[in-house]
């Protein structure tokens, strides 16, 4: 693996929360190195870290020591706005809870990132209905979320953050509110719009039904990475 | 950004109409109960207003307000008229008499007498009749108002409405027989009595009989000369009271609001209004905030700005201000409008507009703070709870 095809690494990462009266250590020592081209998944027990290092990752949280690189840029070191541009330019979210804007339609949502990069909103919404053509749902650009399945609200949030072409694509737990066969619905899709020679995913999760996408799996318990696994993609 | 606010407030149907009634409501009573009292001080002055041509008003040195009636001798009248600068000054009779009714009761009414050479100082418009015609014997001028309720002929049958009183109609004043020989538009007085116009010499046999009479010199200057000088220069020439018209309005003005507890009656309900304002629409607008904080976070999770946020939620206040603003201002002057011909006093002027302005300015201050501070706050890892 060579220094180019690395999207994130992390080195020595330690974050802590303080709950009052003692520390609480929710990342010891991580070092983890994400490559572009493909999907990793951070597994692991609730409470082990996982959802802390992905905000870490993305530049929401900010790490008590150690240094976390997102293509070559420690975020720490920018200031606010800069951080918000870099976000904003190259990463894209999927939630568990979807989080879509539920009193804007389809289009609207997935064309947030767009706009937020400061594309032209009718350009944007366009693109945007381009992104739902991708997910199957280019026939819904103008209903809200509330008309749709929560299955479609996970395609839709997919969609939205994929819309901006970003370079890493952090998903929280995108299947655990769907059942199985949709979950696997999504994962299919997932992996064939997210993944990319120039791009890397990192998928938190505690569904053992959607590990076969994995390209490598971090085992997290505690806020220590255990191990990291290759997998056999079988689709 | 900006329209995706705007699509944010505007999707929650009830919180939006909830933040846009609060402060219509606010807005409101913040127009409609201070165009009340404006026009209720209006009224005070109203009289001097009616009496449009002379540019001072001449009177005793303790006179108050305009219904403050202390007279003078008859001969003041000749001091004034001896002043350098004077054109005319004639003698305006004011007071408050007693007229009998058809049904033998009794009503207050202003008896204002008129030079009766010039019948300077007459009613500002009108209806019936000519203002000459207080020349005919016993002539009086009655006010529309006056005639039409307060001096009114009992109904015919029980449970219809009063007959107003008409032109050829009499009155007994002061026990003096007084004919209508004309109706006339007038400004409703404070105290809402009904006004009847007639001569200074008519008025004089009307009024009870004292040493002194005369109420107002009215006086003009001549031509080029500044009433204020002119004033100044009668009140050291005969130790009287002149006042220009609008120091004349000034005073009585001032004599309600010190001596009243009408501005702070009023007061108090434009105070009530806005607090119950700001509260329905600070509360309504941080509760929409709180209800929209998950999508806040996802859009600074998204690389939005704070200074965006604040613009978005800064967008949202001034909409509802805006539109929370018209429809009270809109609201008043129907409120004015459909009140136009009542007893009710109203008067709407532009500097009621800011006024209001600024206080829905300042809720809708106060409702975006609110919000503006939970949002800077918020933490974007609130995405990633469930």
């Amino acid at each position: 693996m060579t220094n180019d095809n690395i999207a994130v690494r992390c080195k020595n990462l330690v974050k802590t929360f303080d709950t009052g009266e003692q520390k609480v250590y929710a990342l010891r020592n991580i070092d983890l190195n994400v490559p572009t081209g493909e999907l990793m998944m951070l597994v692991g027990p609730s409470g082990c870290g996982k959802t802390t290092l992905i905000s870490v990752i993305a530049g929401i949280l900010d790490q008590d020591s150690g240094s976390c690189e997102l293509f070559g840029q420690d975020m720490q070191k920018l200031n606010t706005s800069q951080r918000n541009r870099f976000r904003a330019q190259n990463i894209g979210f999927v939630f568990q809870a979807y989080n879509l804007l539920p009193t804007l339609n389809l289009a609207e949502n997935v064309s947030i990132p767009l706009i937020i990069n400061g594309v032209a909103r009718k350009q944007a919404t366009k693109t945007a209905a381009d992104a739902l053509e991708q997910v199957g749902l280019g026939d819904r650009v103008r209903n809200l979320p509330s008309q749709l399945s929560g299955g479609q609200q996970q395609r839709v949030a997919i969609a939205r953050a994929l819309v901006h072409n970003p370079r890493l694509i952090v998903c929280d737990e995108p299947t655990s509110a769907l059942d199985h066969e949709t979950g696997h619905h999504i994962m299919e899709i997932l992996k064939k719009t997210a993944v990319h020679k120039d791009r890397a995913m990192i998928i938190v999760t505690h569904d053992a039904r959607i590990f076969e996408f994995a390209d490598c799996i971090a085992s997290m318990d505690d806020g220590i990475v255990q191990n990291v696994t290759q997998s056999v993609d079988t689709h | 950004m900006n329209y995706i606010a705007l699509k944010m407030l505007m999707g929650n149907t009830g919180k939006y109409l909830g933040i846009i009634m609060g402060l219509t409501f606010a807005s409101l009573i913040m127009t409609q109960q201070p165009a009340i009292f404006v026009g209720l001080m209006a009224r005070t002055f109203s009289f001097i207003s009616d009496v449009g041509q002379p540019e001072i008003w001449v009177m005793d040195p303790k006179v108050q307000f305009v219904d403050d009636i202390k007279p003078m001798q008859d001969t003041e009248l000749y001091r004034v008229r001896g002043v350098a600068g004077v054109e005319w000054a004639l003698p305006l009779y004011k007071g408050m008499l007693k007229v009998r009714l058809a049904d033998g009761t009794f009503q207050n009414c202003i008896v204002v007498g008129l030079d009766d050479a010039t019948l300077m100082g007459g009613p500002p418009t009108m209806l019936q009749g000519n203002l000459v015609d207080l020349r005919q014997s016993d002539g009086v001028i009655v006010d529309e108002d006056g005639a039409k309720e307060k001096l009114s002929k009992p109904p015919v049958n029980p449970g219809d409405k009063p007959t107003p009183i008409k032109v050829g109609d009499t009155l007994e004043l002061n026990d003096r027989r007084a004919v209508i020989v004309g109706i006339a538009k007038v400004t409703r007085t404070f105290q809402a009595q009904p006004v009847i116009y007639t001569t200074y010499s008519r008025a004089m046999s009307y009024a009870p009989r004292e040493r002194k009479l005369l109420t107002f010199v009215i006086v003009k200057g001549k031509v080029g000369e500044d009433p204020a000088v002119l004033s100044k220069r009668i009140h050291d020439a005969t130790g009287l009271s002149a006042y220009t018209t609008d120091e004349f309005k000034t005073l009585t003005y001032n004599y309600f609001m010190k001596n009243t507890g009408i501005p702070i009656n009023f007061g108090m309900s434009v105070m009530l209004g806005f607090i119950v304002g700001a509260a329905i629409a600070g509360q309504t607008f941080y509760s929409f905030t709180m209800e929209n904080i998950r999508q806040f976070g996802v859009l600074k999770a998204m690389g939005t700005g704070n200074g965006t946020l604040l613009r978005m939620i800064l967008l949202q206040a001034a909409l509802v201000g805006i539109i929370g603003y018209g429809l009270g201002v809109g609201l008043t002057s129907l409120f004015g409008y459909s009140m136009r011909n009542t007893i009710l006093a109203f008067k709407f002027p532009w500097q009621l507009l800011l006024f209001s302005g600024a206080g829905i300015t300042l809720i809708c201050m106060f409702a975006a703070l609110l919000s503006i501070r939970k949002v800077i706050k918020l933490e974007a890892a609130i995405v990633f709870r469930s």
